[in-house]
């Protein structure tokens, strides 16, 4: 069964990539989707059995892979609590997103193609959360990492979709050049890259130094920070977090399954997967805290003032991200996997609905011309708000658990770094509930501004169209002008359908009741029998009871701040909607510092790109072609070419000059053979 | 009385060989000269046969000489046609105009 769970998207993949096209789209999309149902629900049968219910945890072990030296490698299935828990978020997401492409992608011509990545995806996003070895880990790594590059890459006609998965994959190298680095050293330290001798050899490591460049480090605090260093290329944490919001050039399903709730999250997956390692480097620990609270609050800075629909929702997947970090980062690993676990429904559900509010609104996605939508798409717009409720922490929906409890341990965790955690997270809640509320009131609530922008927009086009097409017959620019009117009249919202509603009402119950149902199972009382031992703490780690016994007001405060957040964003979008714009003009190098997303891309470009292309314009100009090229092929091409030149100039073309060639040779052998014969 | 020796004979074909020779390599102007300096060096080649089968006694050579005489008569003509020919094509047959196979 655990083997069907994780080769049955395979299969899909198989079916729908290389026989899509002769099969057709339809088949290719009920193929896939249903194999992944059966996966899903086998998921959840695992679920109940390994975490819910009392059955063992396992490892099978399905084949080698392969064996040099001490290193061996095999294909095996680790199934325990923790890999449970994300198995069914993945298949669960993963089968109710293939559920609403067939909606959301209904007029695209590739879909097999795009059904068969997906699966692939799911399959390498699986393979990542049943290995039982940190290589296996990094097959599924890079598997979804390639499924991310193509399906951001999916309308592989833009230009800026080209881009941006191009840079996803460059920043997720970075990461994974860290993520390599540490597998070795864990390699070299353990002899071992089975998480079993890993974990057993982990308690034996602590305090150990290693001489790397001179110096003698932790060898655990070393490790641990290049495995995280993965993790943070992954899941898109402060520094290596650029790529995520370009990702959204993606289809939007993409975006809610990948760049949501399942590949960003494998960061945080790793992380608790290895928290023996980590357990033993509390400095490492400290610098996760650090970076999961700069990104939760830094991500949540930018996405106050983004207008794209779907970025502000990127951002806000980057900034609970860091909130899973600082979970993991004080300690409390089954607090992260707890916020991994509702935020992968909440966040599916807001991206899967704007994916709706997208498709109900022809492909447009800036917020300023929405608006007023609530009428046209009441189901949506229902929705949308739960996720919201889900996302601010709303009491007794799923985030009001996982993230309250997250800023319950950052506050009562003794360790480095955990107070810079509790007051950024704190603070990125109170901004989390103004973005997502502000998102809620820009599109579906105030004037219907794409009336408006329907009309100037067809109008802008057709214009265009009369300038582009002058010299073309008139009869055609009248056809023209007929369907930009009747486009800009066309131009009415409308339910999506269902292939696409059934989904967000799915994810709509996890957003809702996840938090309620499972929080006892996995940070309550009921944690060490969910978990058993799937999350290794060391005995001194008590941050689960801490978390408990704090002040209640430090309780209350996250609340606090979102209900403050609520009542900014009501007083923003509600009662004086001039307001933001004056407040723009007013603290106008704030605002623009915000809306450039903190200069990072200009920063990065100033140091890495530039000088990376000026280095290889240096060695392509100045060391291949003036060194190698020259002094190479084309110097003795050249050499060549003038040794040719001057035999040419023998070949005079006149008769006489080769008779006489030939008469003097012939004199030469008569010579010397008259010569020789008479000696 | 005066005796011609075969030498003096194989001398004046010598020179007259070296002279057609001469007429081929030198000439840059007329190709019809190249045409008369090849029927020197035939006519060289002629004296020596007519040489050598006088003094060895045998007519074989003389019959020789009569047939080059003729090859030469048709190969002057042909090549006469030839010039004819190319001077309708090219308007010239300077030598020095010939050097199609200029490298």
């Amino acid at each position: 069964m655990y083997a069907a769970i994780v080769f049955l998207p395979l299969l899909g993949f198989l079916i729908a990539g290389p026989f899509g096209w002769r099969i057709g789209a339809r088949p290719s999309e009920i193929v896939t989707t249903s194999l992944l149902f059966v996966s899903g629900a086998l998921s959840w049968i695992v679920f109940f059995q390994v975490a819910l219910g009392t059955a063992p945890a396992s490892v099978s072990v399905i084949g080698n892979w392969f064996t040099s030296g001490a290193l061996q490698v095999d294909w095996s299935l680790r199934i325990d609590t923790l890999t449970a828990v994300m198995l069914v978020v993945v298949t669960t997401v993963s089968s109710l997103v293939h559920l609403y492409s067939i909606g959301y992608m209904r007029d695209d011509p590739s879909r097999p193609r795009f059904f068969s990545y997906l699966s692939m995806f799911t399959f390498a996003m699986l393979m990542l959360v049943t290995a039982d070895n940190l290589v296996q880990m990094f097959f599924g790594w890079e598997g979804v990492g390639l499924a991310s590059y193509l399906l951001i890459g999916f309308w592989y006609e833009k230009p800026s979709a080209n881009a941006a998965a191009i840079k996803a994959f460059v920043v997720n190298r970075v990461g994974d050049f860290g993520f390599a680095l540490g597998i070795f050293l864990v390699f070299v330290l353990t002899q071992s890259v089975g998480f079993g001798q890993i974990f057993a050899a982990a308690p034996g490591l602590a305090n150990k130094t290693i001489h790397i460049f001179g110096l003698d480090l932790d060898a655990m605090t070393i490790t641990c920070l290049l495995l995280f260093m993965g993790a943070m290329g992954k899941s898109a944490q402060f520094l290596l977090h650029t790529w995520l919001p370009d990702a959204m050039e993606g289809p939007t399903p993409v975006s809610a399954l990948i760049h949501a709730a399942t590949m960003v999250t494998a960061g945080v997956f790793m992380v608790a997967r290895l928290s023996p390692l980590f357990e033993q480097a509390p400095a490492a620990l400290s610098f996760v805290t650090i970076i999961g609270a700069t990104t939760a609050f830094f991500a949540a800075t930018i996405g106050l003032v983004q207008n794209d629909i779907k970025r502000v929702i990127a951002y806000s997947t980057c900034s609970q991200l860091g909130y899973m970090f600082v979970g993991l980062g004080v300690g409390g690993y089954s607090l992260g996997v707890f916020h991994l676990f509702t935020h992968a429904f909440f966040k599916a559900l807001l991206f899967l609905g704007a994916g709706a509010v997208i498709d109900a609104m022809h492909h447009e996605q800036d917020m300023r011309n929405m608006g007023g939508l609530w009428r046209k798409i009441p189901f949506t717009f229902a929705m949308m708000t739960i996720g919201t409720l889900a996302l601010t922490g709303f009491p007794f929906t799923a985030g009001y658990f996982s993230k309250d409890a997250i800023i319950e341990a950052a506050f009562a965790s003794t360790r480095g770094g955990a107070f810079y955690g509790f007051l950024l997270t704190t603070l990125a809640a109170g901004l989390t509930s103004f973005y997502s509320w502000r998102l809620v009131f820009l599109t579906f609530f105030g004037a219907p501004r794409w009336a408006a922008a329907g009309h100037g927009a067809g109008h802008d086009l057709a214009a265009h169209d009369h300038a582009a097409h002058d010299h073309e017959a008139h009869e055609h620019q009248v056809h023209d002008h007929e369907d930009h009117g009747h486009e800009g009249h066309a131009l009415d919202p409308h339910e999506s359908p269902f292939s696409m509603l059934i989904p967000l009402g799915v994810l709509a119950v996890g957003a809702l009741f996840a938090g309620l149902i499972f929080s006892h199972d996995f940070i309550g009382e009921g944690g060490p029998e969910f978990w058993k031992g799937a999350l290794y703490l060391r005995p001194d780690n008590h941050i689960l009871e801490a978390r408990e016994d704090i002040p209640g007001f430090a309780k209350q405060l996250p609340t606090l701040l979102m209900v403050v957040g609520f009542l900014v964003a009501v007083l923003f979008y509600f009662l004086a909607p001039s307001l933001p714009g004056r407040l723009a003009r007013g603290a106008k190098p704030l605002y623009e510092f915000l809306l450039n997303k903190w200069y990072f891309d200009e920063l990065y470009d100033a140091i890495f790109v530039r000088p990376a292309f000026s280095l290889g314009r240096l060695f392509w100009k100045g060391g291949d072609g003036a060194i190698i090229d020259r002094l190479g092929p084309d110097g003795v091409a050249a050499r060549v070419v003038d040794v040719t030149g001057r035999v040419v100039k023998l070949q005079s073309g006149y008769i006489y000059h080769y008779a006489f060639a030939m008469l003097v040779g012939l004199a030469a052998v008569i010579t010397w053979y008259v010569a020789s014969g008479v000696r | 009385m005066l005796t011609i020796s075969l030498s003096q004979f194989l001398i004046v074909a010598a020179i007259l060989f070296t002279l057609g020779v001469a007429g081929i390599v030198l000439n840059h102007k007329n190709i019809i000269i190249v045409l008369m300096s090849v029927e020197l060096i035939l006519l060289s080649v002629n004296i020596n046969l007519v040489a050598f089968s006088a003094f060895l006694g045998d007519l074989t050579g003389q019959v020789f000489a009569l047939f080059i005489l003729t090859v030469a008569a048709a190969e002057a003509a042909i090549g006469l046609a030839i010039l004819v020919c190319y001077y309708r094509n090219r308007g010239s047959i300077a030598i020095d105009d010939i050097n199609m196979m200029k490298g």
